[in-house]
């Protein structure tokens, strides 16, 4: 009978963070840490130390003098006796509407484009690739001022346009912009926006409840039709019964400019254009992708069921697709919302104008601005791609 | 992967460290270097512009030669950095350039707020604005409504907004980055008006195929001295700068010219000549140069209503009329303090 006499060796060694594969690993991670940690803090201490040499404290005052400056296109209340941070809000704003705008038109126009490419039509699909080629290996910067210089050499001024309105004496195109009637509310138009929201409310449930029906008997509704009664029989009903409250204010002919309706300036049809027509070829070939990873055999199970293309397109293929075509999405809406921020080309005053552009010049807080810009960028990327990707979980092949 | 970490990150470290290496006085950096860098305008008829030889020439442009001419005896020995209304500021302040010679407004936030120091005023300016005459519009009183095109990051974005709300007038702001671009907006039609400083409004006009069917209103909205600046902190060579354009108004007082300058320091009688010529005194010395910075920058550009002739003139396509930038001898308001 032996027992050993060794004891177990607990104490331990310094040399054993670094011999000791048990240790090394973390021994390294913390050493890079300490060196990464050192190395943000030397630059920060140099930005300090040279804003110290140029005289320069660091601080956000100045965000809440007024701004000085006018903008063209704004979505809330600003004069230019606002602060700066009025301003940034209106960049913000500016930023998120043309994004937006862009990242909807752009997955459209690329779905189409995408499907279409793979075409049988020799014809169809070669055009889609000349599109698609051709638009994506142009500099986005380049096409925006292009779509810009069309789109103001090209419309009318606004004196001509008078004189040949798209629709008389409501919708009119200039090279500054387009105008259609606004709308003006009296007394009593919450009733009316309350039954709107309320069908809106109600084509969900609807819908809920006839994709139940279809898939416990079998019948198909026209769901369409009946979503779009839903939308607007109980809303004019409403509209009516208040006795009209809302109404259009016309765009009328000033001295220089149209003066009242509504005004879509050049600057932001042309940015929005542009990033849409650019954005939706890569789109485009991400549903391409998304398609031609789909077994031949899931579309011909389909016509064999007697489905005609579109079904099929629309019921088969698509569905299958959407989880191979999210995650490059998400990229592709991040890279329209920080393209967005070429806007100042073309004179559309988003955040990169107003916070980054004037702002920073009238006040010289080059670092303050940057930075704020810098949070406000990612904290947008960060946004979208979270939302996107609860939308990915929902779409992910389910294993049961 | 994890093996790069380390060297990259050490890597990073001497990278910031090197970048933090304190700088000596500007004038002992531009004469190490040999070069004064100068920023000037991306392009403004008769201030800054390149000529058919890709030469930068222009009003702004000879001053950054007279300085390269006092500190480095070269009057070409100068790198210009074309800059915006939005990039002036940063390239100044970062040390890009050692001087901003770009019709910059001089105003209260730029000296105190951005820590800027303005040399003088090269060109007395003010804010106006153009239209085309067949807009009938005779008077800035008369713009309620128009759409206005600018350049973003400059004064005029802030007169045009305090002028507008003074006069009880609205308009539409059609904000852009370059001088270039604001007249290709204007000329398209997609504002109703221009608006910059005057001498900026006359250049651009110059350049149109029908000069004459635009006119410049005749209310000027603002006091714009415009003059070169440098950053703060380095007295020395805010002084050079100084008296660099101090001189070139005093060789106009004077007399003196390009031509006749080495004549003038040998002969001259009068002794602040002398001094200004370096023929006495040791005034160079005081600034760090040799006594003769100012003749030779003299002769390199010749004097300030030379340089003004040469570029701005009513002999250039951009016909400017001397008016406020003249002597004070000759009833403008340039003018020098003496040189003793």
């Amino acid at each position: 009978m032996s027992t050993s006499t060794v004891p177990a060796d607990n104490s331990f060694q310094l040399s054993q963070l670094w011999r000791d594969a048990r240790y090394r690993s973390y021994s390294i991670q913390i050493i890079a840490l300490i060196v990464a940690l050192s190395v943000v803090m030397m630059l920060i201490g140099n930005a300090v130390e040279n804003l110290e040499a140029l005289g320069k404290d660091f601080n956000f005052g100045f965000l809440y003098e007024p701004a000085g400056y006018d903008i063209g296109q704004v979505l809330v209340d600003y004069t230019s006796a606002s602060g700066h941070w009025k301003a940034a809000l209106v960049g913000l704003l500016n930023t998120l509407l043309v994004a937006f705008l862009a990242c909807l038109t752009a997955t459209i126009i690329g779905v189409f484009v995408g499907v279409l490419r793979l075409s049988n039509n020799w014809v169809v699909s070669r055009l889609m690739a000349v599109y698609i080629e051709g638009v994506r290996n142009v500099p986005l910067l380049l096409q925006i001022l292009a779509w810009y210089a069309v789109f103001i050499h090209v419309f009318p001024t606004p004196k001509q346009a008078v004189k040949a309105p798209v629709i008389e004496g409501a919708v009119y195109a200039t090279n500054r912009g387009f105008y259609i009637p606004g709308l003006t509310f009296d007394g009593g138009y919450q009733i009316v926006v309350a039954v709107l929201l309320a069908s809106i409310a109600g084509i969900f449930v609807f819908r809920r409840w006839a994709r139940q029906r279809q898939e416990a008997t079998g019948q198909i509704l026209p769901v369409g039709y009946i979503t779009l009664g839903i939308l607007i029989v109980p809303s004019v009903l409403a509209y009516f019964a208040a006795g009209m409250p809302i109404g259009l204010d016309y765009p009328v002919a000033g001295r220089f400019n149209l003066k009242g309706g509504l005004k879509v300036g050049t600057p932001l049809i042309a940015l929005w254009f542009a990033l849409s027509i650019y954005s939706a070829a890569f789109v485009a070939e991400i549903v391409r992708a998304g398609i031609m990873a789909i077994s031949k055999g899931q579309t011909e199970a389909a016509y064999a069921l007697g489905l005609r293309p579109k079904r099929t397109m629309s019921l088969v293929v698509l569905p299958q697709s959407l989880r191979i075509i999210i995650p490059p999405m998400i990229s592709n809406y991040l890279n329209i919302t920080k393209n967005s921020s070429l806007a100042i080309a073309v004179g559309y005053m988003d955040l990169t104008g107003t916070l980054g552009g004037i702002t920073l010049n009238q006040t010289g807080r080059e670092m303050e601005c940057m930075l704020l810009l810098m949070a406000t960028y990612l904290l947008i990327s960060l946004s979208i791609s979270a939302v996107m990707n609860v939308y990915n979980e929902s779409v992910k092949l389910k294993g049961r | 992967m994890k093996k790069m970490i380390l060297p990259v990150a050490l890597g990073a470290a001497f990278a910031a460290t090197s970048l933090s290496a304190a700088s000596a006085g500007t004038l002992e950096d531009v004469q190490e270097r040999g070069k004064l860098r100068c920023a000037v305008s991306t392009g403004l008829a008769g201030f800054s512009y390149t000529d058919e030889n890709g030469k930068w020439q222009g009003f702004d442009v000879d001053y950054c030669r007279a300085v390269a001419a006092a500190v480095l005896g070269d009057a070409d020995a100068v790198e210009f950095s074309p800059t915006t209304g939005k990039t002036r500021f940063t390239a100044l302040a970062s040390g890009e350039v050692d001087i901003l010679s770009r019709n910059t407004t001089w105003t209260f936030s730029r000296d105190a707020d951005l820590k800027f120091t303005f040399l003088g005023v090269s060109y007395y300016d003010g804010q106006g604005f153009m239209v085309k005459k067949s807009l009938g519009v005779a008077s800035a009183k008369e713009l309620d409504g128009a759409t206005v095109c600018i350049q973003t990051g400059t004064t005029t974005e802030l007169n045009l907004s305090d002028y507008f709300t003074a006069e009880g007038m609205s308009y539409e702001p059609l904000s852009i980055e370059t001088n270039t671009e604001g007249r290709a907006n204007y000329l398209a039609d997609a504002c109703d008006v221009y608006t910059t400083d005057a001498s900026g409004l006359a250049a651009s006009r110059a350049t149109f195929e029908n000069a004459d069917d635009h006119i410049v209103l005749p209310e000027i909205i603002s006091k714009e001295p415009l003059g070169p600046l440098v950053r703060h902190g380095d007295d020395q060579w805010a002084d050079i700068g100084r008296w660099v354009l101090n001189a070139l108004k005093i060789a106009e007082e004077k007399g003196i010219t390009a031509a006749n300058a080495d004549d003038m320091a040998a002969n001259s009688k009068d002794p602040e000549v002398l001094r200004l010529l370096g023929a006495s005194g040791e005034m160079g010395a005081s600034v760090g140069l040799g006594n003769d910075f100012a003749l030779v920058a003299i002769k390199s550009v010749g004097n300030y209503g030379e340089v003004f002739e040469r570029h701005l003139g009513t002999q250039t396509k951009v016909n400017l009329a001397r008016g406020l930038n003249a002597m004070w001898t000759e009833g403008g308001l340039q003018y020098a303090p003496p040189f003793r």
